[in-house]
C-alpha cells in the first residue's frame, strides 16, 4: 500500500477520538458557556467561580497534594528503577510484578484495600491496638495523609516504569570509565548516573503530576470533608448544586493546567513511553 | 548499448530514465539499461549509490519521480508490486516466521489460487531444486543462514517469474557458504532460464556471477558491460578503482594518435595506453593499469618507470610490490606467488614495465 | 549500601502488595464479621457476591461493555498503530499525543462532558454506549502496546509477500496480523481490562439499572462498607491477575520468534 494511503488507516482511531472524546467536550464547554447562559457574561462568570474561596481552597490543595505525592513517588520510585535497571532473572521478574500487579488493579480496588488497612478499625489500627500500642484509634484515614498515601500507591508505577526507561538507556560502560577514572560510587551515582537519568525524573515527576492534579476516585473516597480537590468540586457542582456553568469553567481551568503541563511533556519527552516500557 | 530496443524474449527488462529524488537529491539519476531475457545482470555499486533504491523501483516498493519500467515491452511503471510477478530475495531472507518451509514456499502459489493438488508437487520440486526436501516443515528459526537463503530463493522461484530480483543476497553469509551460494544461485538461474538481477557491492561476487554488469554512484551508472571488459577497459577512475586494484598515473596527454594517446606523467616519463574517444592534447588524464600486467625489470613492454621497492605483502597466491616512483606515484605490482620466485627487496632500486596495450588513458 | 538498596526496594514491594494481598484474604474468610487474620476460611462472600442478582448483573453489564470496548479499541486501534508504523504522514508525534489524550484529561471533566451529550440523546444506561465511550479511553492503551509490537514486525516481510504476489488483503491476514498476533491479543486484554475497571465514566453513564462492578462499589464505599466488597474486589483483582499471567506468556512466546 502506498505510504500515504496507509495514513488513512488512522481514520476509525480519530473518528471515535472526534466523536465520542473531542467533540462531547466542546459541546459541553460551548453549550454551558455559551448557549445556555448569556455569552456577555462570560467574563464575570469565570472570575466568580475561578475567585470562590471553594474554588481558591480547592486549588490550594490540590496542588499541595500533587505536590506531595509527586515527591513521594520519586523518592520511592526512584531506588526501584534504579534496582530493576540493574537486575536481570528472578529478582527482576519479581519486583517487576510487585509494581505491575498494583498498576494494572482497578483503581477503586487499590483505593478500597487501603481504607481496609487504614480505617478506624482497619487492620494497621487493630494491629497497633492488640500490641498495646495505642489506646485510642489513630485518625489514618479521610485526612491528607490517606489520600496522599492512596494516590502515592495508584501512581508510583508510572514513576517507577518512566524511570526504568530512562534508566536502561543509559551506556553502563559510562559508569565502568568513571571508575575507571578513579571515581567513587557515590560520585559516579551524583556526577554521571543521576544527571543522565534526569530525563527520566522530568518526564516521570511530569505525568505524576499531571496525572494527580485531575484525581477523584482516590480523594473523594479517602479526604476529609475539609480536603477537596478540584476534580471533586467539578463533580459536586455537577451531582449535588446542578452548577452546570460553575462546573464548565472548573472544568475548563483543569483541562488548560492540564494541557499546559501536558504540552511541556510532550516536548521533553516521548509520548510512547507514556505507559512505560518494562 | 544503454536504453537500446531488445530482442523479444521472456524476461527482458527495460530501464528508461529512471529517477528518484528524495527532496533534493538525486538518489537515482536518470537510469537507463537494457537487461536481456536470461541474462545474470548485477548492479554494483559503494552504499548510497542507488543501487538499491533502483531495485526497489523494479520491484514496485518505491515509486519512481521519473522514467519507466519495462518488461517483455509492457510498462509496470505503475503497477503495484503483487502485480508485478516479479520474484524477489531479500538481504535478510524476509522468510514469514509464522508459516513453516513449505508454506512460504507455497505462498505466492496460494496468492494465486494454485489448487492444492497442483500446489504441492511445485513447491516440492522448488524445494528439490535448492536440496531442502527434508526440511519442509521446520520453521526460519531452526534454519541456518544458508538455509534460510535458499528457502529465499525457492520462494521466489516457484511461481516462475521471468525475473528475479536479489537485494544482496549473500551479504549475511560468511566467506565460504558465500562462494557456494554463488555457485549455486548461478547454476539454478542457467537451468531456469530467468533473468536474475542482482545487486551487491561486492565486487568479487558481481564479476563471478554476472553475464554483464552495471557499475553505479552517485545514482548514475557509470559503466555496463561484462565483468571482463569493464575490467579491463574502464571508462573512468571511479570504475578502475571500484572494480578491482587499479595503478592511476596522472599526467597530462602529450599527443594522440590512432586510438592511442600518450600521457606525460609529472615527472616527464611519457607512457602510452589505449583511448575510447578523441581528445585533445594538453588535457589532464591519467593512465590505468592492473597490478597483475606490470613487471619488475624492462622485460613487460615499452612503458617504463624507475623507482625503488617500498613494501611488499603476501596476498595468498599473489605477492603485492609497491614500488615508489617519486612525486607521489605509487604503483602496485601483483605477481603469482610461485615459491621459488627471488622478489627483489623493500629499498632496492628497480625498473617496472609493462605494454601500452593493457594501459588506458582515462579522463576523470 | 549494597544492603539497603534491596532492602528497601524489598519493602516498597512488600508495601506495594499489601494491600492487595490482604483484600484477596479477606475474602476468603468465613461468615461474620470480617478480621485480619481471618478466624475462619470460606467461599461464603463469593457465594454471596455471585448469590445476588444485582451483583450478577452488574458483572454481566461489565462484561458486555467490556466486550464492546475491547473490540471497537483494539481494531481502531490496530489499524491507526499500523498508520503509524508504516504510514508517511508529517507530525506522527503530534498525531499520537493527540490519541493518548483521553489518559491525560482528566475523567471527571471527560465524563461530564460524556455525560452531558449522552443525556440529550438519550443515550445514558445504553451498554452499547457506555462500550464506546470506554473504548476511547482503552485506545491510548491498545495503541501503545501495538506500536511496539509492529515495530518489530519487519518491513520486508510485507514487501516480500506483496512481491510474491500477494493483495494488501492477503498480505494483512496472513502476514502482519499473524504476527502482530500476540501483540493484538494483549492490547485486547488490556483493553477489556481498562473498561472493566473503569469507574468515573461508568458513574455518570449507567443508569441506576445498569451499574457496573465498580460503581457499585463505589456506591458501596460510600455509603455502607458491605463485606462483600472484598470478595468483589478479590474478583477483579483475579481477572487483573489473568490478563497480566496471559500477557506474559505472550511476551515469553513472542520474544525468540520476533528475532530475526
Amino acid at each position: 500500500m502506498k505510504p500515504h494511503r496507509t495514513t488513512l488507516l488512522m481514520l476509525p482511531a480519530f473518528a471515535m477520538l472526534g466523536c465520542i472524546f473531542l467533540a462531547p467536550l466542546a459541546w459541553f464547554f460551548v453549550h454551558t458557556l455559551l448557549i445556555d447562559s448569556d455569552p456577555s457574561d462570560l467574563r464575570d462568570q469565570l472570575v466568580a467561580v475561578l475567585a470562590s474561596r471553594a474554588m481558591l481552597r480547592a486549588i490550594v490543595t490540590t496542588n499541595w497534594i500533587s505536590l506531595l505525592v509527586t515527591v513521594t513517588v520519586l523518592l520511592l520510585g526512584y531506588p526501584i528503577a534504579y534496582y530493576l535497571a540493574n537486575r536481570r532473572g528472578f529478582r527482576f521478574t519479581l519486583v517487576v510484578f510487585c509494581v505491575i500487579v498494583p498498576y494494572f488493579t482497578s483503581i477503586i480496588v487499590r483505593t478500597y484495600s487501603w481504607m481496609v488497612l487504614l480505617g478506624r478499625e482497619g487492620l494497621i489500627n487493630q494491629a497497633l491496638r492488640d500490641l498495646h500500642l495505642i489506646s485510642d484509634p489513630l485518625p489514618l484515614l479521610y485526612n491528607q495523609f490517606s489520600i496522599v498515601i492512596g494516590m502515592t500507591y495508584v501512581l508510583l508505577p508510572y514513576m517507577v516504569l518512566t524511570l526504568f526507561a530512562a534508566m536502561k538507556g543509559i551506556d553502563r560502560n559510562l559508569l565502568l570509565a568513571a571508575r575507571g577514572m578513579g571515581a567513587s560510587g557515590p560520585m559516579i551515582f551524583r556526577r554521571v548516573y543521576l544527571p543522565l537519568s534526569r530525563h527520566g525524573v522530568i518526564s516521570g515527576a511530569l505525568i505524576v503530576f499531571i496525572l494527580s492534579i485531575g484525581f477523584f476516585i482516590t480523594p473523594a473516597l479517602m479526604g476529609g470533608p475539609s480536603d477537596v480537590m478540584v476534580a471533586m468540586l467539578i463533580e459536586r457542582s455537577v451531582e449535588i448544586t446542578l452548577d452546570w456553568p460553575g462546573a464548565a469553567v472548573m472544568s475548563l481551568f483543569l483541562l488548560s493546567v492540564t494541557l499546559l503541563l501536558y504540552a511541556v511533556y510532550y516536548r521533553v519527552t516521548d509520548v510512547r513511553r507514556l505507559m512505560g516500557t518494562v | 548499448m544503454n536504453g537500446a530496443p531488445l530482442p523479444d524474449g521472456k524476461g527482458a527488462l527495460d530501464l528508461d530514465g529512471l529517477t528518484k529524488r528524495y527532496g533534493e537529491e538525486r538518489v537515482v539519476d536518470a537510469v537507463s539499461l537494457g537487461i536481456r531475457a536470461g541474462e545474470f545482470f548485477s548492479l554494483l555499486g559503494p552504499s548510497g549509490s542507488g543501487k538499491t533504491t533502483t531495485l526497489m523501483m523494479i520491484a514496485g516498493f518505491v515509486a519512481p519521480d521519473g522514467g519507466a519500467i519495462r518488461v517483455d515491452g509492457a510498462d509496470l511503471t505503475r503497477v503495484p508490486p503483487q502485480r508485478r510477478g516479479l520474484g524477489m530475495v531479500f538481504q535478510n531472507y524476509a522468510i514469514f516466521p509464522h508459516l513453516n518451509v513449505f508454506e512460504n514456499v507455497a505462498f505466492p502459489l496460494r496468492a494465486r489460487r494454485v489448487t492444492e493438488a497442483e500446489l504441492r508437487p511445485r513447491v516440492q520440486a522448488a524445494l528439490a531444486l535448492v536440496r531442502l526436501e527434508r526440511f519442509a516443515e521446520r520453521f526460519a528459526r531452526q534454519l541456518s543462514g544458508g538455509q534460510q537463503q535458499r528457502v529465499a530463493i525457492a520462494r521466489a522461484i516457484v511461481f516462475h517469474p521471468p525475473i528475479v530480483l536479489m537485494d544482496e543476497p549473500l551479504g549475511a553469509l560468511d566467506k565460504n557458504l558465500r562462494y557456494d551460494m554463488q555457485v549455486e544461485i548461478k547454476d539454478i538461474q542457467r537451468r531456469l532460464g530467468m533473468t536474475v538481477i542482482y545487486v551487491t557491492h561486492d565486487q568479487e561476487e558481481a564479476v563471478n556471477m554476472s553475464d554483464r554488469l552495471a557499475i553505479m554512484n552517485h545514482g548514475r551508472i557509470e559503466q555496463v558491460g561484462p565483468p571482463g571488459d569493464v575490467y579491463q577497459r574502464p571508462h573512468n577512475a571511479f570504475v578502475a578503482r571500484f572494480l578491482g586494484e587499479a595503478n592511476l598515473i596522472a599526467g597530462t596527454i602529450d599527443r594522440v594518435h590512432a586510438g592511442e594517446a600518450a600521457l606525460r606523467t609529472e615527472d616527464g616519463t611519457l607512457l602510452r595506453g589505449s583511448i575510447d574517444g578523441p581528445l585533445e592534447a594538453g588535457r589532464a588524464a591519467a593512465l590505468f593499469v592492473r597490478p597483475e600486467q606490470l613487471a619488475l625489470g624492462d622485460g613487460g613492454g615499452e612503458n617504463r618507470m624507475h623507482g625503488t621497492v617500498a613494501r611488499r605483502s603476501f596476498l595468498g597466491s599473489t605477492v603485492r610490490t609497491q614500488v615508489d616512483s617519486g612525486r607521489g606515484v605509487h604503483l602496485l605490482i601483483d605477481m603469482i606467488n610461485a615459491g621459488a620466485m627471488r622478489m627483489p627487496e623493500p629499498g632496492s632500486a628497480v625498473t617496472v614495465s609493462w605494454s601500452p596495450a593493457c594501459s588506458r588513458i582515462l579522463i576523470g | 549500601m549494597r544492603r539497603v538498596l534491596p532492602t528497601y526496594v524489598g519493602l516498597i514491594c512488600l508495601l506495594l502488595m499489601a494491600p492487595i494481598v490482604i483484600v484477596v484474604i479477606l475474602a476468603f474468610s468465613g461468615p461474620g464479621y470480617l478480621q485480619f487474620p481471618p478466624k475462619t476460611y470460606s467461599l461464603h462472600w463469593f457465594a454471596r457476591f455471585l448469590g445476588d442478582p444485582q451483583w450478577r448483573a452488574s458483572l454481566w453489564f461489565s462484561l458486555i461493555i467490556g466486550l464492546i470496548a475491547c473490540v471497537v479499541a483494539t481494531v481502531a486501534g490496530f489499524f491507526a498503530a499500523y498508520a503509524f508504523v508504516r504510514g508517511s504522514v508529517r507530525g506522527k508525534k503530534l498525531l499520537l499525543s493527540l490519541l493518548l489524550l483521553p489518559i491525560i484529561v482528566p475523567t471527571v471533566i471527560t465524563s461530564i462532558a460524556m455525560y452531558f451529550l449522552s443525556a440529550r440523546l438519550h443515550l445514558v444506561g445504553n451498554l452499547v454506549w457506555v462500550g464506546v465511550c470506554h473504548a476511547v479511553i482503552a485506545l491510548p492503551v491498545v495503541l501503545l502496546i501495538l506500536l511496539s509490537s509492529l515495530q518489530g514486525v519487519d518491513v520486508n516481510l510485507e514487501r516480500a509477500a506483496l512481491s510474491l504476489g500477494a493483495g494488501h488483503v492477503r498480505v494483512f491476514l496472513r502476514v502482519v496480523v499473524p504476527l502482530a498476533a500476540p501483540g493484538i491479543v494483549s492490547a485486547a486484554l488490556f483493553a477489556f481490562l481498562a473498561s472493566f475497571d473503569e469507574l468515573i465514566i461508568s458513574l455518570f453513564l449507567t443508569g441506576v439499572r445498569t451499574q457496573t462492578l465498580p460503581v457499585r462499589i463505589w456506591n458501596s464505599l460510600h455509603l455502607e462498607i458491605e463485606p462483600t466488597i472484598a470478595a468483589v474486589s478479590a474478583f477483579l483483582i483475579g481477572v487483573t491477575g489473568l490478563v497480566l499471567l496471559i500477557d506474559g506468556a505472550l511476551r515469553m512466546r513472542r520474544r525468540p520468534a520476533m528475532k530475526l
